[in-house]
């Protein structure tokens, strides 16, 4: 399991597990579920139109996860968001099905881009996810303070200069790289749950900003080692694995906090301050 | 074209200031100073011009025509903080963000970069809940509060960064009478306290009354400013809204009473009372 | 005419079937969808069509045909949503696409199993993306059956489906039964996307379901005139999309054809981007036309 090649897909799982933790921290507090399930689609279009011509399919990942998120966001704002996502997310899966069909591995071609595969991750795919995890994570570090601000608090944000236009781009433009590097790992349709999964089990866990973004980080890590070594063994996609972990991840972490709710007495009554002005 | 420099504890000063927006007049000559330490109240129904004055102010809309002075500055682009609560901020209740993590972004969340704990930090924040009253809940999650506390927590987080001007939008809406008033008082207090402006704006200028000292009273798009006394009359205000309106004072209450669209401005006889506190 | 219609067009028979049975669908697709869409269900329509494909697949795997696949796990989908409740927050969202993905990650399980397992290999790309020419004509009556069945419900509840939508308080204390009208919806649009799934495919079936609905909902108000209008731009971008599809034969790469529900989704798509072009302008001008009794809107 850790022989050789096995080595790419843990190193390239590691650092894909670690940027949809923290991109999906931010994805969950934005409400961006929707677009972050879009967004790989129009990837799986660009990676099966890259296959088809025989180019890194990376590329193909990125050029289309690009002008897909920022798409989304510009069409978004002409006409009902949600009806124009649908239909442009549905167009692109279409488009990729065109394309995986004139390929000549029609059905495992389409199998790994939505799926996965452990093996799926080649040497020369794995530099360009390394350096792209780099970038998402350096880039929302940079950004954090203020994306955090205009994300909770968008109309402060404005009125301390920080436009939530500008972040709401800055945001998708980092979406698109994080998918870019995670299809090849997980695959189109289960990078979503990656994505959101853990950060939305780590707010039921815990308040604190910082912890739940630890939080997200490890168990994405977690699911990921998870589902490398039960696909490993027994070997059924890794995308399965992702998917149903994360989901089991997310149910009990509410189970857990729905407990805590029910179990502990209702602290805020006795933190009124105006109760003892009586 | 300079503007007079502001007298004593100016620190913003409006004249003449006019907002054309989608073919519409917002704002008509708009003219009124704020001044450290006091509580001024921004009255006016909803429509009358309330956010988009703010948000002249923040800079964030363009005027027309008109001046703005901002603490000693005219230049937008060197501009000082301004405190602001909006009107109402959605915070979904699983936001993994306590309170005290809402008032410490208002000390850096415009900064680039990753928030790193700090003593200092810790303690800024600390004393800033003291002053709003919120350390029994600090540590709650901010989108499980009340509409009051959230409330508090915001003022916290404005006034952080330790603004000169304080703007309010609507904070009274949807509090309780108990919410209301302490919310009141303590903005009067914080005026006080730390000699800073404070504009609040309302449709309702009954619950600011006893901590108002100064009142901007807006009605299609005009503003007619000063005390209250001199401000909340029949005749101040049937000029503001080019018809008669009668100002009744009852016990320590004011009510603005609208008379009928037909009537010439000076016959109350035919007068036909629909009574609105504080707005018409 | 030769040109248009590719040799033997017309006496194909998988492509009658296709005419037939996929106009049929994209009829009560579109009809079904203009109530998701008016509705605020879009979400819940995609989430069934992804569903399907874990269904689909399932039933690969038990050596069944994929439709019973879909009709059960949308009738499952369907109860659970009645159950859990329709209203979305963004809680709810959030845990149906989790869910969703658990779902697709399950689909995955049974495509691999249905490659190894049972030969099939093409699993993935048949209930993913559709199969308009390999539909089985054992089944032809059967998607006749349910197709009609799910206008049916649709058709005579018409009214209380529009009240109930609209103002489900009111509709209420008006004596409607909001809960079972609303069983039957969601009966219906299981029915509608397990359909659209076979033609078009589990995960395209969206387009399908919201496209037609949301370009009628764009060029009127009325529901009566939008139900057909939807119907129709669903039955002509689905004709159009098989008569594409049989000529692709010839286009490069050749020997191979593109992709029927590639088409259907595109045309669709077209049609909608062409509706945006003409926003509120043509829809309010349309209304004031229809308002006789009240004075020509001014202009903005």
């Amino acid at each position: 399991m850790f022989s050789g090649f096995m080595t790419d897909t843990w190193a390239a799982a590691t650092i894909v597990a670690v940027v949809a933790g923290v991109v999906g921290f931010f994805t969950v507090m934005r409400g961006a579920a929707f677009v972050a399930h879009a967004v790989p689609n129009g990837a799986f279009a660009g990676g099966a139109a890259a296959s088809l011509l025989g180019l890194n399919p990376v590329l193909g990942l990125g050029v289309f996860a690009l002008v897909g998120s920022l798409g989304i966001s510009w069409l978004g704002r002409r006409g009902r968001n949600d009806v124009v996502t649908a239909l442009a997310l549905v167009m692109m899966l279409g488009l990729g099905a065109l394309f995986l069909s004139m390929s000549q591995e029609y059905a495992s071609q389409t199998f790994s881009l939505l799926f996965g595969e452990v093996v799926g991750v080649s040497s020369a795919e794995l530099l360009p996810i390394l350096v792209l995890g780099v970038v998402c994570i350096v880039a929302i570090m940079w950004l954090f303070r203020p994306l955090l601000l205009s994300s909770v608090m968008p109309q402060v944000g404005e009125a301390r200069g920080i436009r939530a236009s500008r972040m709401e781009t800055s945001f998708l433009v980092i979406l698109a790289l994080a998918t870019t590097m995670t299809v090849p790992v997980v695959g189109a349709f289960l990078m979503f749950s990656l994505t959101v999964a853990p950060a939305a089990a780590a707010r039921s866990l815990t308040a604190r900003p910082m912890a739940a973004l630890g939080l997200s980080v490890g168990i994405a890590l977690a699911v990921v080692w998870c589902a490398i070594v039960l696909s490993f063994v027994c070997n059924w996609p890794i995308g399965f694995f992702v998917a149903v972990l994360g989901a089991g991840a997310y149910g009990v972490a509410r189970g857990w906090a729905l407990y805590r709710l029910r179990r502990r007495v209702p602290v805020r009554l006795s933190a009124l301050p105006s109760m003892s002005a009586h | 074209m300079t503007v007079a420099a502001g007298g004593d504890g100016e620190i913003l000063r409006l004249e003449g200031v006019s907002v054309w927006l989608g073919g519409r007049q917002i704002l008509d000559q708009v003219s009124f100073a704020l001044h450290r330490g006091e509580v001024t109240g921004l009255i006016g129904s909803n429509g009358a011009g309330k956010t988009t004055l703010f948000r002249v102010i923040l800079g964030l809309q363009p005027t027309t025509s008109g001046q703005l002075w901002l603490g000693g500055r005219t230049d937008p682009g060197s501009r000082p903080v301004i405190g602001y609560v909006p009107q109402s901020v959605p915070l979904d209740p699983d936001l993994p963000l306590r309170a005290r993590d809402v008032v410490g972004l208002g000390l850096d969340g415009h900064r680039l970069g990753f928030p790193l704990p700090s003593a200092v930090r810790r303690q800024a924040v600390d004393e800033m809940l003291r002053a709003v009253d919120a350390e029994g809940f600090a540590d709650a999650r901010v989108g499980r509060l009340s509409g009051g506390e959230q409330r508090r927590v915001l003022i916290a987080h404005a006034l952080i960064s330790r603004p000169r001007l304080l703007l309010l939008d609507e904070p009274l809406i949807n509090l309780d009478i108990r919410s209301e008033h302490e919310v009141v008082e303590l903005l009067a207090r914080i005026a006080g306290e730390q000699q800073i402006g404070v504009l609040i704006s309302a449709h309702d200028m009954n619950p600011l009354i006893p901590v108002m000292d100064r009142i901007v009273y807006l009605a299609a798009g005009r503003a007619a400013s000063g005390t209250t006394e001199e401000v909340v009359k029949t005749e101040v205000l049937s000029q503001l809204y080019g018809r008669q309106v009668d100002v009744v004072r009852v016990r320590d209450r004011v009510l603005v009473i609208a008379g009928s669209d037909e009537e010439p401005a000076d016959d109350h006889e035919h007068a036909h009372a629909v009574a609105h506190p504080g707005l018409v | 005419m030769g040109f248009i219609f590719g040799a033997g067009f017309f006496q194909s028979s998988p492509v009658l079937v296709a005419i037939v049975v996929g106009g049929l669908v994209a009829v009560v697709s579109g009809v079904v969808g203009v109530f998701t869409v008016t509705r605020g269900l879009s979400f819940a329509g995609h989430a069934l069509g992804d569903l399907g494909a874990t269904g689909g697949s399932g039933a690969f795997l038990l050596g069944g045909n994929q439709l019973w696949g879909f009709v059960v796990i949308a009738a499952v989908a369907a109860g659970a949503i009645e159950l859990i409740g329709i209203r979305s927050t963004r809680g709810r969202d959030l845990a149906t696409g989790i869910v969703l993905g658990a779902g697709l990650g399950i689909a995955a399980l049974f495509l691999y199993l249905d490659t190894s397992f049972s030969n099939t290999t093409g699993a993935s790309v048949t209930i993913l993306f559709g199969s308009i020419f390999a539909i089985q004509s054992s089944l032809v009556p059967v998607m006749v059956v349910l197709g009609l069945l799910s206008l049916a419900i649709v058709l005579t509840l018409y009214r209380p489906l529009l009240f109930s939508g609209l103002s489900p308080d009111m509709a209420a204390a008006r004596g409607v039964h909001v809960r079972a009208i609303g069983i039957a919806y969601l009966a219906a649009l299981a029915l509608a996307v397990s359909l659209s799934a076979m033609t078009v495919g589990a995960v395209l079936s969206t387009a399908l379901l919201i496209g037609p609905a949301a370009c009628a909902l764009r060029v009127t108000r009325r529901p009566g005139v939008a139900i057909v209008v939807a119907a129709a731009i669903g039955m002509l971008a689905v004709w159009l999309s098989v008569l594409l599809a049989y000529d692709s034969y010839y286009w490069p790469p050749g020997q191979r054809g593109w992709p029927v529900s590639f088409f259907v989704v595109l045309v669709i798509f077209l049609v909608y981007l062409l509706t945006q072009l003409r926003p509120r302008a043509w829809a309010d001008r349309h209304l004031a036309r229809t308002q006789s009794t009240s004075p020509r809107l001014a202009d903005p």
